[in-house]
């Protein structure tokens, strides 16, 4: 049974859901889908069922209202879905708690939201070692921390949200390693003062950090994590400004926990899988798909918002949603112009209002080529395959032109995870080995099925018996 | 590294007993069991098939299948799965 709508929603992150809900509002039958049990994201991400936590962040706040506001809405939502393979005009199909399952509708939205990065460095493949995000999730929706001692590394704002999350519930940080300098932070600060409530945030979190004297290596990065068979010590040093590790003096810290992450990854897998138009920008995350203001792909009745269509931030990706949504309503004629444009007005405004922040935030981020210049050539860069930074050259040198075809020489990008956690890192040495921009070296070419699925799953309890045997073609 | 479950100001729901490898172990009912693994201890939970090198949940969010273990004869990622009474869990070799 494939069960048909007016629009298709793909993702129950801030984007997804208020897309959803402006395209229900506007009168149309919207099923929501997510591989989650719950409407939030990674972001928004509700807490465990069951778990109390006596006082709750802004961004649960924000995910409660939001999650509020949905079951009110009546829009279907099948949670708790892997959605494996997208395809025509448009069809979704998903395993689900109660097997396979497929959706059909002219419209839709791509929300899939983002996914870490992580770039190389010798032990990071170790037990114990875990990314930011991942380790947000722990503390956010969990109430569990990731180690007794945790150093927390990387770039970007989630540092000190991790750093300072952990302090809050009584653990210890070794240390902090940020990429950026405190000149990095300092040009950044008239874009975050541009959100003067998300600035103070940030400024609560460093005098926690402060309070706990914790101690802050700025403009450090991870040069190594040792351990036998799990993390056992981490080796911090000096990096300039573009990410390459420079001289100076090395500190070691002894941990069993390393929280580490360099930025998100857009993780648009729907516009790719159609082979809608995409573009490469650096600043929001890598391969985006090509969109107007709202939120339309270069193929008619495909949407996409969210930081999977490059990375902004949770608040704007509701903003974008909301623009997707509505855009959909008025393309289907159930809105017509001028409530369209009068319903879009708020959303565009808090885009706007948003950009100075969101840019000072992606900045900090982006993938810096001088530190994906300086992995070391033994360091595994496809976990999933374990192949190494050395093997990416020599396929290169051995005549790959382009991500794919290097993952035909190597098997990188070839595992389990589908390329996931190494496609950008692997495209950036494809690139700088050829010396050439990542637009001449691509993106993996999305298949089906977007996620591992059981077979035995996908096919469901038959009989041979019932297997139809199509009549025989005329002799 | 231990995991370990914060306790200022937090309730859990109820410990349940699930069985890792012939051992008994509790969590909280619904935990992803990534998190209740390590919170035991068990961080190492399989190991990559080229070079044999240990391996354990890395992302958190379903994305990089490194918890990927068996349970109840299935393979799954143990960030998705929730610790539920009884499961039968096998560690390593889940994908050969």
């Amino acid at each position: 049974v494939i069960r048909k709508a007016d629009l298709l929603v793909l993702g129950a992150g801030p984007a997804g859901c208020h897309a959803a809900l402006a395209g229900a509002e506007a009168g149309l039958d919207v099923v929501l889908l997510d591989e989650q049990d719950t409407a939030g994201g990674q972001g928004w991400r509700a807490p465990l069922a069951g778990l109390g936590m006596a006082r709750k962040g802004a961004d649960a706040l924000a995910g409660d209202a939001m999650r509020q506001r949905l079951a009110r809405s009546g829009i279907e939502c099948r949670f708790g879905r892997r959605v494996w393979s997208v395809g025509g005009r448009f069809r979704l199909d998903a395993m689900g708690p109660d097997g396979a399952e497929a959706f059909e509708a002219e419209r839709l939205i791509a929300a899939t939201g983002a996914h870490e990065r992580v770039v190389p460095f010798p032990g990071w493949t170790l037990p114990g070692v875990i990314g930011l995000a991942g380790a947000t999730v722990l503390l956010k929706a969990q109430a569990v921390l990731p180690g007794k001692r945790v150093v927390v590394a990387g770039a970007g704002p989630l540092l000190f949200a991790v750093a300072a999350g952990i302090i809050a519930k009584g653990g210890e940080v070794a240390a902090i390693a940020d990429m950026d300098g405190r000149l990095a932070w300092m040009k950044r600060l008239p874009g975050l003062a541009r959100r003067l409530d998300l600035l103070r945030e940030g400024l609560g979190w460093s005098l926690s950090i402060l309070g706990a004297r914790v101690p802050l290596l700025a403009g450090h990065g991870i040069r190594r994590a040792l351990g036998e068979n799990q993390l056992e010590t981490v080796v911090i040093g000096p990096v300039d400004g573009a990410g390459a590790p420079v001289g100076g003096a090395e500190r070691t810290f002894d941990c069993d926990a390393l929280a580490i992450g360099h930025g998100l990854v857009p993780g648009g897998e729907a516009p790719k899988i159609l082979r809608a138009a995409h573009v490469f920008d650096r600043q929001r995350g890598g391969w985006v798909p090509t969109r107007d203001a709202y939120g339309r792909c270069s193929i008619a009745g495909l949407y996409a918002c969210g930081d999977g269509a490059g990375i902004a931030g949770a608040r704007p990706s509701a903003a974008a949603g909301t623009l997707a949504g509505l855009a959909a309503a008025h393309d289907a004629g159930r809105l017509n112009q001028a409530s369209f444009a009068a319903l879009a007005e708020p959303a565009i405004q808090q885009l706007s209002a948003y950009r100075p922040f969101a840019a000072a935030v992606t900045e900090a981020m982006a993938l810096r080529g001088a530190q994906v210049a300086a992995i070391p050539p033994e360091t595994v860069v496809c976990r999933c395959e374990d192949v190494t930074r050395a093997e990416i050259d020599a396929a290169v040198d051995a005549g790959a032109t382009d991500i794919n075809q290097m993952k035909h020489f190597t098997r990188c990008g070839m595992g389990p995870c589908q390329g996931r956690m190494c496609g950008d890192i692997a495209a950036e040495l494809v690139a700088q080995r050829r010396g050439v921009g990542r637009e001449a070296v691509g993106f993996w070419t999305q298949r089906v099925p977007l996620r591992p699925v059981a077979l035995d799953q996908l096919l469901g309890r038959f009989d041979y018996a019932d297997i139809p045997i199509p009549p025989p073609a005329p002799l | 590294m231990t995991a370990w479950r914060a306790t200022k100001a937090v309730t859990r729901p109820a410990f349940v007993t699930f069985d890792v490898d012939g051992q008994a172990m509790t969590a909280p009912d619904g935990e992803p069991l990534s998190t209740a693994l390590a919170a035991a201890g068990l961080l190492g939970l399989r190991h990559s098939p080229r070079n044999g090198a240990p391996r354990g949940a890395f992302c958190h969010m379903g994305v990089c299948q490194e918890c990927v273990v068996t349970v109840d004869g299935r393979t799954v990622q143990a960030c998705l799965t929730p610790v539920r009474a009884g499961l039968a869990v096998r560690l390593g070799g889940a994908i050969p």
